[in-house]
């Protein structure tokens, strides 16, 4: 059950899922269909007890049919407590099954479908959705399916208390499912439409809660209330339309049988007069009436909470039947060993998000042997973490090729590739766990040794050293519980542990202080210099000893060189640095 | 791109956490009671406002409805008893059967009537207190605001609102009329026939006790279903986030393993809670059945000693039917009104929060604004208990560039916040043009700056709505003005849709040195006497920053502004340099008087280590 690799999902994740557990269902349905006979064999019962029993003035035939009564009864109890266990069952190794495909499925989602639909809906669907699906598969298979056997069985069972009495319920039946698809198909888009009404007051108030100061500097209050009241109107009005609706339901079914059994005693009285209908069958039949009035009420309450369930299995369809964009090769080709020294070459590589007209980036070329460090500096938006992306494979090129040791990196294993690289990303996430859990999450058997090693080399040692429990210090999810400059020397630490041939980072020095990246720069050429190297900065001074310098503006090169030549020759160049200049130098 | 989406991802989780799993709104499980349940009733029944004499109309009409229910199956049932009876004539048949229907049907109208209005009521209430919790959040003081965790407000105002109103409606309109149904039934019965009502009673008694044996047994299992669904959760957010982390660190097997563990965990702990939960239903049921094959046996005997009427037993079955899934659903009833009040009273908590003072009576500021900002002695504290600000004074003459420098948690940023009134001060005074600006209303204070904050924060609407967000009257061509000026013009035409591109949540992701630019060119078109940049371009590369530099420049020019920066080519250029360390003001001068100091000042700028000599 634990296989998670499962590469692509069918066509139908649903049918493949639910007729996995065939056997399970066949036994529900079974089940089911015991427990409603048992339950419409009681109103039989007592047409007998009433018509024997009270008709014949015979006190052992109510006892003996008063027994057949409980014997249904606990029969009843056994069949349907097993239905609702194996219905559970099935509901929750179906939700088991779907967080599993949907948890491996995102691990192979490239860095632009998980933008496409943002961790947070991706979160929800793993979570909340799956839980949606499970209730509803729950309720399906205890309450829904017994609707129509309930219906079917009372229905035999009136026509075998008496055939002439039936074409009541001929009526009084296609009325009710009349009366509950008409609601429904009114009411299900009503829900909808309500969803996402109420999506919007609540993303509003949420926008207006983190813009509480912009929105009271420009003194944007009544707007902002005007707003909101509008989204709380549209929600409201929906509501009450929909709550209307519901409120019709119960009303109207409740009337609708009342109203049969008035009209049952009516078109019984001659005939019961007559003596060919007997008083008990009468009764009988009254109950049938009550069973599937119940019958119908519960399918019609199931069927308010179906557009939720429904929106949610979408959902999570959508996500599992997304293409794989940066799946693995069904022909992997080897890359060179690990520390043999790797060539990083990309070659007019371009790259544009799906569905926008213009490029990120475009025409990009250069190449970083064993050894060597590219520095790329350019404005925001410019491209640099595009290109570091398409290195790390969070994305694939859209144009051109991006090749390590000779091999692209479509043709590359993942974990191959993965342990020949060490990123440090923008924004340093730890996972949470201890200190020494959070660094080996690329080498998950380092020892404490090269721990340290690659602490000192970040500049992170001193103050995990200063901590009481040192490498067995908690770490908060996200590393919340470190200020940026030490997350991101973590992350850094992180990275230099996996002993890569092929270092990213990305404006990965930003929060630490002039001095402390300085002495890590220094540390790190000592550390990692039989490796590839490459360093996104927007600071000039944590790139301007780079062997090679790539300067990128609006996606494209304007410059690759060291930082001499670029001052002569790369206008962007020889401007940014003098924006950054500082004032000693100034001075000078 | 990716920092706009680090951003978004920092406030999904932080509103995720604070609601871990879908468990009912504000983490309060099942066994939670509300502190002040009491309380929070009164205040819903008060918030019903002026309605409540429609709601006292509804429970009549509930108690209408009901009674016509209760008294149906009897009537039914005399009709029966007509059949077999020695007077029977049709047309007495029809009258009974006539005044069955009439019943039924008036039971029924009243029952849809009361639905009808418990709908309206209770769902203009939600309109109301959405209104009022929006309302709320214009009156609180920014200093309790900041107390509280965003996603904790933002929780109780949507998740426990709706699932209030939700409840609420569900509550009223029927756990009312099933309370009434099964009090209207059971007189029924009694007056029908005492053994069999005594009989029926002891069933629903053993009904009502084998549920509730059954839920607490489940209790225990149903928490730790919720723990490990917050485990899995939070391990699902976690990787989610650091996906790509993942991916590159060739992690996933390790990940896929405690995932699996922990999913597997999930089922085994549903499971074992649905041991006991599917097992509800089928008793209820059976308790019912029991109920049913008593009353029909007991009532064969009891119509066969003469003591009782065949019609009277058909009513009995429908009554024993009728009453069975009220009962049934009571214990859910139960607990949605014990969650409803727990939201509620969580609500109510937040309605409660203190409010500003107000600003009635307060003079208005004298036109045109000069901008000669002083600070006298000011004194402030977040916390009563941590001073802050102890004594800080200065001064900005009309039309000067105040910069503001220091290490993080210096207080630069709390400075501005009390000039612009965010918080209100403890001692000390701020003039404005020689008035107390504690003395203004604060519209009329904050309408005289412009304000650019450190987070660059834009709402869910097309980008010249963003940009003219402080003056909606803005034509096109004075946004694209003030845009090209800042240089947002540069990114917004190559969006397909340029000015009208929607920014929202899911779409188009600016990054965040664009969504600066954007807040700046805001100001920009603001036109106030006083500006306010507090780490405005901190996101923004330093090549644009120069870019923009003339700009600013402009923008500053005539005004009297307020400069938080580190960057020193942001600052060269100020008139006076306060340099703020823990809450005091410790140098202050123009940059070249600051460096010849050799102080914090200096040390700050020549990126050297060491304590400042003071």
């Amino acid at each position: 059950m634990t296989h998670l690799r499962t590469g692509s999902i069918g066509a139908t994740p649903w049918r493949d899922r639910l007729l996995h557990h065939k056997w399970a269902l066949l036994a529900i349905l079974l089940c089911q269909m015991g427990q409603v006979t048992a339950s419409l064999l009681l109103p039989s019962f007592s047409a007998d007890i009433i018509d024997i029993g009270i008709g014949g003035q015979d006190a052992s035939a109510i006892r003996y049919y008063g027994g057949l009564m409980g014997v249904a009864a606990a029969a009843q109890l056994a069949l349907s407590g097993t239905a609702a266990f194996l219905g559970a069952t099935v509901a929750y190794r179906i939700g088991q099954s779907l967080r599993e495909d949907v948890f491996a499925k995102v691990h192979g989602l490239a860095l632009s479908q998980v933008q496409g639909f943002t961790v947070g809906s991706l979160i929800t669907r793993c979570t909340n959705d799956v839980l949606q699906v499970q209730s509803m598969l729950i309720m399906a298979l205890t309450m829904i399916v017994v609707a129509p056997i309930m219906g079917v069985g009372s229905a035999v069972m009136a026509v075998r208390q008496d055939a002439q009495l039936s074409w009541l319920l001929l009526v009084s039946v296609p009325v009710l499912a009349g009366l509950i698809g008409f609601l429904t198909i009114k009411a299900v888009p009503l829900y909808q439409r309500m969803q996402t009404q109420l999506d919007r007051v609540n993303s509003i108030l949420r926008e207006q809660i983190e813009g509480i100061r912009v929105i009271r500097a420009f003194l944007q209050q009544p707007r902002e209330a005007g707003r909101f009241a509008k989204a709380n109107a549209d929600l409201t009005g929906t509501a009450i339309h929909a709550g209307r609706l519901m409120a019709m339901i119960m009303p109207s079914l409740t009337a609708v049988m009342q109203l049969t059994s008035v009209a049952l005693i009516w078109a019984g009285a001659s005939r019961v007069r007559d003596g060919d209908l007997e008083i008990g069958a009468l009764i009988a039949f009254l109950s049938y009436v009550a069973l599937i009035l119940i019958g119908v009420m519960m399918m019609g309450l199931m069927i308010v909470m179906l557009p939720r369930a429904l929106v949610s299995a979408r959902r999570i369809t959508e996500l599992l039947q997304s293409p794989v964009e940066v799946g693995p090769p069904s022909d992997p080709k080897p890359l060179p060993p690990r520390g043999s020294g790797l060539h990083l070459r990309l070659e007019e590589v371009g790259f544009g998000y799906p569905g926008a007209e213009a490029m990120v980036i475009e025409n990009i070329t250069f190449d970083v042997g064993p050894g060597e460090t590219l520095g790329i500096i350019g404005a925001t938006g410019s491209g640099k973490s595009t290109i570091v992306n398409l290195i790390a494979r969070l994305n694939d090129p859209g144009t051109g090729r991006v090749t390590l040791g000779g091999v692209d990196l479509r043709d590359a294993a993942p974990d191959e590739f993965a342990s020949h690289i060490g990123y440090v990303p923008q924004k340093a996430y730890l996972f949470s766990g201890t200190v020494a859990d959070s660094l080996r999450l690329g080498n998950a058997g380092a020892d404490e040794a090269t721990l340290w090693n690659a602490l000192e080399v970040a500049q992170a040692a001193d103050f995990v050293r200063a901590m009481p429990d040192g490498l067995m210090s908690p770490v908060a999810q996200g590393g919340t519980n470190f200020s940026g400059g030490q997350r991101q020397r973590l992350a850094i630490a992180r990275a230099l542990v996996c002993d890569a041939d092929l270092y990213l980072f990305d404006d990965s020095f930003s929060a630490l202080d002039q001095a402390t990246d300085r002495k890590l720069r220094a540390a790190l050429r000592q550390a990692v210099g039989h490796a590839a190297t490459v360093i996104v900065s927007q600071r000039v001074a944590s790139i301007r000893d780079a062997d090679r310098i790539l300067v990128i503006e609006k996606g494209q090169m304007v410059g690759l060189g060291p930082h001499e030549t670029l001052m002569q020759t790369c206008p962007v160049y020889a401007e940014t640095v003098h924006s950054q200049a500082r004032p000693e130098e100034d001075a000078a | 791109m990716s920092m706009a989406q680090d951003r978004k991802l920092e406030t999904v989780s932080r509103t995720q956490t604070s609601t871990p799993g879908p468990r009912t709104p504000g983490g309060s499980l099942a066994g939670e009671k509300p502190k002040a349940a009491g309380d929070a009733a009164r205040r819903i029944w008060a918030a019903f406002g002026s309605n409540r004499k429609i709601l006292i109309v509804t429970v009549l009409l509930s108690l209408g409805s009901v009674i016509g229910s209760s008294i149906g199956p009897w009537q039914l049932g005399l009709a029966t008893d007509l059949l077999v009876s020695d007077d029977f004539t049709l047309s007495a048949l029809m009258r009974q059967l006539l005044i069955v229907a009439a019943i039924y049907l008036s039971a029924s109208g009243l029952n849809f009537a009361q639905a009808w209005l418990v709908n309206d009521l209770v769902q203009n209430m939600g309109r109301d207190l959405r209104h009022a919790a929006q309302a709320k959040l214009a009156r609180v003081p920014l200093k309790w605001f900041d107390t509280q965790p965003r996603g904790e407000v933002l929780s109780r105002f949507t998740n426990d609102i709706d699932n209030m109103v939700q409840n609420l409606q569900q509550v009223a309109s029927q756990a009312m009329l099933m309370l009434m149904t099964i009090i209207g039934v059971l007189a029924m019965m009694v007056l029908l026939s005492v053994p069999l009502a005594v009989a029926a009673i002891i069933a629903i008694g053993v009904s009502i006790g084998a549920t509730r044996l059954l839920s607490r047994a489940a209790q225990p299992r149903y928490a730790e279903q919720w723990r490990e669904t917050g485990h899995l959760n939070s391990l699902v957010e976690e990787t989610f986030t650091g996906q790509a982390l993942i991916r590159v660190y060739g992690a996933r097997d390790r990940v896929d393993q405690r995932f699996a563990d922990k999913n597997t965990a999930l089922t085994t702990a549903s499971m074992r809670a649905q041991v006991f939960a599917s097992l509800i239903q089928p008793v209820t049921m059976f308790v019912n059945n029991f109920a049913y094959i008593v009353v029909v046996v007991f009532g064969a005997f009891q119509v066969l000693a003469g003591a009782f009427s065949i019609g009277g037993v058909q009513a009995f079955i429908q009554y024993i039917r009728q009453i069975g899934q009220p009962i049934s659903q009571l214990g859910s009833m139960a607990a949605q009104v014990q969650s409803a009040l727990a939201s509620a009273e969580r609500v109510f908590e937040l309605l409660d929060a203190p409010e500003l003072s107000t600003d009635a009576a307060k003079t208005g500021l004298v036109l045109p604004v000069r901008g000669h900002v002083r600070f006298e002695h000011v004194g402030f504290r977040y916390r009563a208990d941590q001073p802050l600000f102890e004594n800080v004074s200065l001064e900005a003459a009309p039309g000067q560039m105040l910069a503001i420098v220091g290490p993080t948690g210096a207080g630069k940023t709390t400075l501005v916040n009390l000039l612009i009134r965010f918080y209100d001060i403890d001692s000390g005074v701020i003039w404005l043009d020689g008035k107390d600006i504690a003395a203004m209303p604060r519209d009329d204070l904050r309408r005289a700056m412009a304000m650019v904050l450190q987070d660059a924060w834009l709402f869910t609407g097309t980008i010249h709505d963003n940009i003219a967000y402080g003056c909606p009257e803005a034509t096109r061509e004075q946004v694209i003005a003030a845009a090209k000026r800042c240089h947002v013009d540069d990114f917004v035409c190559t969006l397909p849709e340029g000015y009208d591109t929607v920014l929202s949540n899911g779409g188009t992701s600016l990054s965040q040195g664009q969504r600066q630019l954007m807040t700046i060119a805001r100001a920009f078109l603001l036109d106030a006497p006083i500006l306010i940049l507090d780490e405005a371009t901190s996101s923004v590369d330093t090549r644009t920053e120069m870019l923009i530099q003339t700009a600013m420049a402009d923008l500053r020019q005539g005004r009297t502004s307020f400069v938080i920066a580190h960057r020193l080519s942001t600052i060269r250029d100020a008139d006076m340099i306060v340099y703020m360390e823990d809450g005091t003001v410790r140098e202050t001068g123009t940059h070249d008087q600051l460096m010849a100091l050799e102080g914090g000042y200096w040390h700050l700028q020549t990126g050297t280590k060491g304590a400042s000599p003071h």
